[in-house]
């Protein structure tokens, strides 16, 4: 079977993929908030826009066909390069029909996202630690404090801007007899290597000079396997 | 007396107050930090403060190749290692589309079990002990040293075993582990025998457990519960069974199921499990093929120590392999486990890179412990150290 072919069939095979099936009606539905449907890995993603989060939310978990009564999870994910740099992220799962779907909103540092807090009681700790380790802020979430992170604790550890090391440690003052905060001092930077090189890996990272190589049909593309002899 | 009963009535009458609960009680099951305001001694609003344990382990998988992320998962839930472990090489392996040889899923499949049995009876005993029985800590500690007996053989460590790796497990099981792991197996349900007596029909346990934290199984989900808290409240549903990773479809077992949804079921329901637990560890024990116990792609698995004195391509690997890691391409997954809390699940992004972008770490134990405040409500103040109990708190994956 050629490539072409197989892309066709494995395009037929997701197009009828139940979940994807699930995914298009969900879409039908509610058309203007339900933005992407995708299928990656057999799980089924929903892009919804941060305005029909709540009908969204709200549909999935009544309908008849999703019943999604479990709130399984919410967590933040950053973005920096990208116009509205966080993605918050809700994992759904339905007992009754034994299926998961990810929603997923987009948000800046300033534009609060609608707590989903009073369609599931298990919203609020999640939502208060995305605030904590994001600072995105929840329209709607009665306890707005932080959850993780120490009292008093400034910044947002999770985003990709914020440094591993943190701003500050503490320490115990012998005068004050007490622990207090001070700035972080390490007699080393965190090293970080970017290890690129031009050993074949899992997938192409593409270095100068490699051009030359993928010229060689010869040459192993992905996964080397000593020839023949597996130690059993 | 008179003046007695006065002072009570005056007692009774105070305004209600806010108690500190923890950091460093006993009864709190590591750093939890409660805020309760009390009618009297009756339990009024239960606040849960957390963070104290906060590690940044999130923070720092993003620093580390996908293998040095690894350990990170035994510390978390750390009574439940190898569970973890597995939800992260599942991750892994989904995003890889690796194959894991049979004989590895057989092994992981057996430790994950006998890691649930070590953490419930961790759990049972520790619950017991918090409302009022030492014996079954002291007798059950010495079964539990046993288990991790089997640990230690098996990887070198007690407890942080860093054993299922993507792609297998790090190393076959040495000779004779599997004869002795069966001989434990039989012996194992006379101890659970005596834990039963001890407990399930003991007068003082009952009066402490029946009725208390009453879940419902409407409650359950909304509040994401999952694991034995889920199920004692009449929801059948496992993992293993819904949605089945490596062997686990070809395991026989029940799920045991209660159905008061209170800190009794949730005990009953965990007994139980031990015995399931043993009878799929039964089965493993007697089905397990021979054969490798990790993939032999090299770009994921480090190729075997004698292969390495030969072949320049395979000490080639070893070294890319343990310096820069494997590259993921970008894509992204979200796979859960039955752990022995409930579902542990990674959302793990991957951007191509040999680092991982993001991986977020869903605790059972963190949406559980949220919904302490709505079971506490209306109990007395000893009532919700056996709610703490019987929620199978661990601070490790909670705090993260």
């Amino acid at each position: 079977m050629t490539d072409e072919a197989k892309t066709q069939e494995s395009e037929i095979l997701e197009d009828i993929h139940p979940l994807m099936v699930f995914g298009q009606v969900v879409q039908g539905k509610l058309a203007e908030a339900v933005l992407s449907v995708e299928l990656v890995h057999g799980e089924l993603i929903l892009g919804v826009t941060r305005e029909g989060l709540l009908a969204v939310m709200a549909y999935l978990r009544d309908d008849p066909e999703s019943r999604f009564a479990q709130l399984i999870d919410v967590c933040g994910v950053d973005y920096p390069d990208r116009p509205e740099r966080f993605e918050i992220v809700y994992q759904l799962l339905s007992i009754k029909h034994n299926r998961r779907v990810r929603v997923k909103i987009t948000t800046d540092e300033d534009t609060p996202v609608a707590s989903v807090s009073a369609l599931f009681s298990s919203a609020p700790w999640f939502e208060r630690e995305v605030w904590d380790m994001y600072g995105v802020m929840f329209d709607g979430l009665a306890d707005h404090r932080r959850i993780l992170t120490d009292y008093g604790f400034d910044g947002h550890p999770l985003r990709k801007d914020f440094p591993l090391t943190g701003h500050v440690e503490v320490r115990y003052d012998d005068e004050q007899k007490r622990v207090v905060y001070g700035p972080v001092s390490l007699p080393q930077d965190f090293r970080v290597f970017d290890n690129m090189s031009p050993w074949e890996a899992l997938t192409d990272v593409q270095l100068p000079g490699d051009e030359k190589a993928c010229e060689n049909p010869h040459m192993p593309k992905i996964g080397w396997k000593p020839a023949g002899k597996i130690s059993e | 007396m008179s003046q007695a009963v006065e002072q009570l009535d005056q007692e009774h009458h105070i305004k209600p107050y806010t108690m500190n609960f923890g950091p460093q009680h006993p009864a709190a099951h590591g750093v939890l930090r409660l805020v309760l305001e009390m009618d009297g001694e009756v339990v009024e609003r239960a606040d849960p403060h957390i963070g104290l344990l906060h590690r940044g382990t999130e923070k720092l998988i993003e620093y580390k190749t996908y293998m040095q992320a690894l350990p990170y998962f035994d510390r978390l839930d750390y009574v439940s290692p190898m569970n973890q472990e597995h939800a992260f090489a599942l991750s892994i392996e989904k995003l890889l589309d690796l194959d894991v040889p049979e004989r590895a899923q057989y092994i992981r499949v057996l430790f994950c079990e006998l890691t649930r049995i070590l953490n419930h009876i961790l759990n049972i005993t520790t619950f017991a002990l918090d409302v009022g029985a030492i014996t079954p800590a002291l007798w059950a500690f010495e079964e539990r040293e046993k288990g991790m007996e089997f640990y230690d053989r098996v990887c070198g460590a007690r407890l942080h075993a860093n054993y299922i790796r993507p792609g297998g497990v790090a190393m076959d099981v040495p000779e004779g582990l599997l004869g002795d792991m069966a001989d434990w197996v039989d012996s194992f349900p006379k101890v659970l025998n005596d834990l039963d007596k001890l407990l399930t029909e003991n007068r003082i346990f009952k009066q402490r457990t029946v009725d208390i934290g009453v879940v419902s199984s409407q409650q359950a989900l909304d509040w994401g519960f999952s694991g034995p808290v889920i199920r004692a409240s009449g929801l059948v549903w496992d993992l293993r069974k819904s949605q089945p990773y490596d062997v686990y479809e070809r395991m026989e077992f029940d799920i045991p199921v209660g159905t008061t949804g209170d800190c009794y079921a949730r005990y009953l329901v965990r007994m139980e499990e031990m015995r399931q637990s043993l009878k799929i560890m039964k089965q493993c024990l007697k089905e397990i093929p021979e054969g490798i116990v990790k993939t032999n792609d090299y770009k994921v698995c480090p190729p075997p120590r004698a292969e390495m004195k030969n072949s320049m391509e395979a000490l080639i690997h070893h070294f890319k392999l343990f310096t820069e890691g494997y590259h993921i391409p970008a894509s992204e997954t979200y796979t859960a486990v039955e752990a022995p809390k409930g579902e542990f699940g990674v959302y793990l992004i991957s951007d191509g890179s040999n680092r991982p972008y993001r991986c977020h770490i869903r605790a059972p134990g963190f949406a559980h412990l949220q919904g302490l405040d709505f079971m506490s409500k209306g109990h007395m103040l000893a009532d919700v150290v056996a709610n703490i109990g019987s929620l199978d708190v661990v601070f490790g994956e909670i705090d993260r």
